[in-house]
């Protein structure tokens, strides 16, 4: 069985290349990239700097949880594939986020400490994110309307004052682009397949539609933000969102939807939630609340 | 619209497709393997997701597997580098203590 | 092509005799050349019941991604989960390029009709539990699978490669885990005591029963699809394991587990076969739950293939109107 060692003959460097710049943030670092810990801009607020990131982040995270749910129960191979590569971008841009956040805010806590140990009243995400899954075709009508809202946001957001959220918004816009593109397809392929599918298609499009005015309404700390340079002011983004999504509805046979209400106050960016946060949180949190001082 | 309501139902087997690689430029396309996707557009989108974990600059080709006309067998390696922008897909990621054999 | 008529007739004689010398040679057999039917019926068997593992072993694994107690830690799980379902796409292609298809191996599993590694019927009770899978079990496919990367079907050789490369990176991240555990709290420690007592003898299983009673072995060890006895590989695994074992800090629950100077190798104790047995017959801790939870994905998500069949249909016959 000589020259049969497994691993020895697997031990060599995986991938050829040498070096690990190219690796992404977000992946696996102990220690954070420059970017987190750089100077909060001029004109910039630092507690709203950190709220602002907080709800970027946290949105990325509670959305990264609901697709993880779908692991090992996707309509198909390729899409448990599909669906996991979308939660991981999610996740990674979750991690930058949480870690400026808590740089930020002077608490000096890490990615983990805001991810595990808060309370759902903490968390800032939007409402759209932490509604259960539903069939795969509401889960695809809450991906289409998330990644094309997010896009638009990280896409403006490259030009961010802030050396952190323009990099991540840069890294994020190209992930995101292709989890908007991903969900289009399917939306298409649902709307306009069978009836059984056009119908669920349509079920899921009024499920969410409900809940996307507010990701175009402005917490007061992101509009001071917006003004500074620093933050997008999400009713910015409101007309060519709802335009894309009108386009892609259509073409998917789904007709057109009147503009969605404008959100309750408070609402998820105020801490205020739905009663399917605290259950997804709870199970998130489970493991690292049991075991305090353990290290993971 | 809603056609498939009328008819047959719908053939739930999805034709399967060769995918075709080139991880970078001044290479040729290489076969790496095969997938069930409805369509061209699908079949290149799970390719990607399969096939290169979304290594950017890779080039794919899919082609339905029933449209190969094939001879004798002669195949490479499809021996591929894990995806560059996922570091805890590299073994060597993971620090493990010198002293830790066979590892 | 029927077994009975395969050698009477002289021009397969010859193909036979073409075949057998070609992987006597360490040449490898691409899916258009002729292969006997035995070889080719081992073969569906063995890259089936291989690919339907890879898919049944995301779940005890899977169960934790919601609840991983460090980002970190979330992101390497979903990953490695996610690299089992492209492994098990990779080997469902090597399995249909002879001649079988997806959707019916998946029918196959789902009605109980194929097995898969009894190993994913025994279920991941803990945390630490992710990181014992990730040593052991992927430990012991590692030892079971580089030397298929030699496999005489060209194929599934082609896919073993590229597992192997993305294994050996679920088995570190394993050990690292465990690594990192046993630098924590005494409970810590504990939790990965008990998992690696819960995993040591299935993982020992899974090379499968001892070659006496593995009478399949010789053919396939002649086709080249098995490189090395069951036996050989336990003991391959039992040699590397240990001396990982005492760095990590846990003792292995094998009281016959010692050093043997005469052979140079570890003598170790006999799995328990009948459990062995029960187990791989579907009378394990989870063997209805996995198949249970595999069967509602797919049968959930046929809609949604229709759907896909559907609309990709009303397109091309679009194009060509």
């Amino acid at each position: 069985m000589s020259g049969d060692n497994p691993y020895e003959a697997l031990a060599g460097p995986a991938g050829g290349g040498g070096g690990d710049a190219h690796w992404a943030f977000g992946t696996g670092f102990d220690a954070p990239p420059d970017e987190v810990g750089a100077e909060v801009p001029a004109g910039a607020d630092r507690a709203d700097l950190a709220a602002y990131c907080t709800m970027l982040g946290d949105d990325a995270l509670v959305m990264a949880q609901r697709l993880g749910q779908w692991c090992t129960r996707a309509p198909e191979l390729e899409e448990e594939v599909a669906l996991a590569n979308i939660a991981l971008d999610l996740l990674g841009q979750a991690r930058v986020l949480l870690a400026r956040a808590g740089h930020v805010d002077g608490t000096g806590r890490d990615e983990d400490a805001l991810a595990y140990l808060r309370g759902p009243e903490e968390f800032r995400n939007v409402r759209l994110v932490e509604a259960p899954n539903g069939d795969f075709a509401r889960s695809t009508a809450r991906l289409l309307a998330f990644s094309a809202w997010r896009l638009a946001v990280f896409t403006r957001l490259t030009a961010s004052t802030d050396p952190a959220l323009a990099a991540v918004a840069a890294r994020g816009a190209k992930e995101l682009a292709y989890h908007r593109d991903h969900a289009v397809r399917w939306t298409l392929r649902l709307g306009d397949g069978t009836a059984l599918s056009h119908q669920r298609m349509a079920d899921g499009v009024d499920a969410v539609w409900p809940l996307l005015g507010e990701l175009f309404a402005a917490d007061p700390a992101e509009r001071r933000l917006a003004a500074a340079g620093a933050a997008v002011d999400p009713a910015e983004v409101r007309a060519e969102v709802l335009d894309v999504l009108g386009q892609v509805l259509t073409a998917a046979t789904l007709g057109g939807r009147p503009a969605p209400p404008a959100p309750s106050a408070p609402g998820g960016r105020d801490g205020a939630h739905t009663e399917h946060l605290a259950p997804l949180l709870a199970e998130l949190q489970s493991v690292a609340r049991a075991h305090p001082g353990a290290t993971w | 619209m809603t056609a498939g309501a009328e008819g047959a139902p719908p053939r739930t087997e999805q034709p399967l497709f060769e995918v075709f690689v080139r991880g970078k430029r001044g290479l040729n396309h290489v076969h790496v393997g095969s997938l069930h996707a409805a369509d061209e557009e699908m079949a290149l989108h799970a390719a990607r997701d399969v096939y290169t974990r979304r290594n950017e600059g890779v080039s794919i080709w899919v082609v339905r597997s029933d449209a190969i006309a094939a001879s004798s067998p002669d195949e490479k390696d499809p021996f591929f580098a894990p995806s560059r922008d996922k570091v805890y897909r590299h073994p060597t990621f993971y620090p493990i203590p010198e002293d830790v054999p066979h590892m | 092509m029927t077994t009975a008529s395969v050698d009477e007739r002289p021009d397969e004689r010859a193909l036979a005799a073409h075949f057998t010398a070609r992987v006597a040679a360490e040449q490898r057999i691409e899916p258009r050349d002729w292969m006997p039917e035995g070889y080719r019926r081992t073969l569906v068997r063995q890259v089936a019941q291989h690919a339907h593992s890879e898919i049944i072993g995301m779940q005890p694994e899977g169960d934790w991604i919601a609840s991983a107690p460090s980002l970190r830690r979330k992101s390497i799980l979903l990953a490695k989960v996610q690299d089992e379902a492209g492994h098990g796409l990779y080997l469902y292609a090597a399995a249909e390029t002879l001649g079988v298809d997806r959707a019916d191996l998946t029918e196959r599993l789902i009605g109980g009709r194929q097995k898969y590694s009894s190993i994913f019927n025994y279920p991941a009770t803990g945390f630490a539990d992710v990181g014992v899978i990730g040593w052991l079990v992927d430990g012991a496919a590692i030892c079971n699978q580089v030397p298929l990367c030699r496999s005489s079907y060209g194929p599934y050789a082609r896919a073993m490669v590229r597992i192997c490369k993305e294994e050996s990176f679920h088995q570190r991240q394993g050990y690292e885990l465990l690594l990192r555990m046993m630098a924590g709290t005494p409970e810590q420690r504990a939790m990965v005591q008990d998992a690696v007592d819960r995993w040591w003898w299935p993982s020992l299983m899974m090379f499968g029963p001892p070659d006496a009673e593995s009478p399949n072995t010789r053919q396939s060890m002649e086709w080249r699809v098995k490189r090395h006895t069951n036996d050989e590989l336990r003991q391959r695994f039992v040699d590397m394991t240990v001396p990982q074992a005492e760095r990590l800090g846990v003792t292995l629950p094998d009281p016959a587990l010692r050093w043997n100077e005469e052979r140079g190798h570890y003598d170790f104790g006999e799995p328990d076969w009948a459990e062995f047995r029960r187990v791989l017959s579907g009378d394990g801790p989870c063997n209805a739950e996995r198949i249970r939870r595999r069967r509602a994905a797919h049968e959930d998500g046929a809609w949604v293939r229709e759907a896909a069949a559907a609309y990709a249909a009303k397109r091309s016959a679009g194009e060509t109107r």
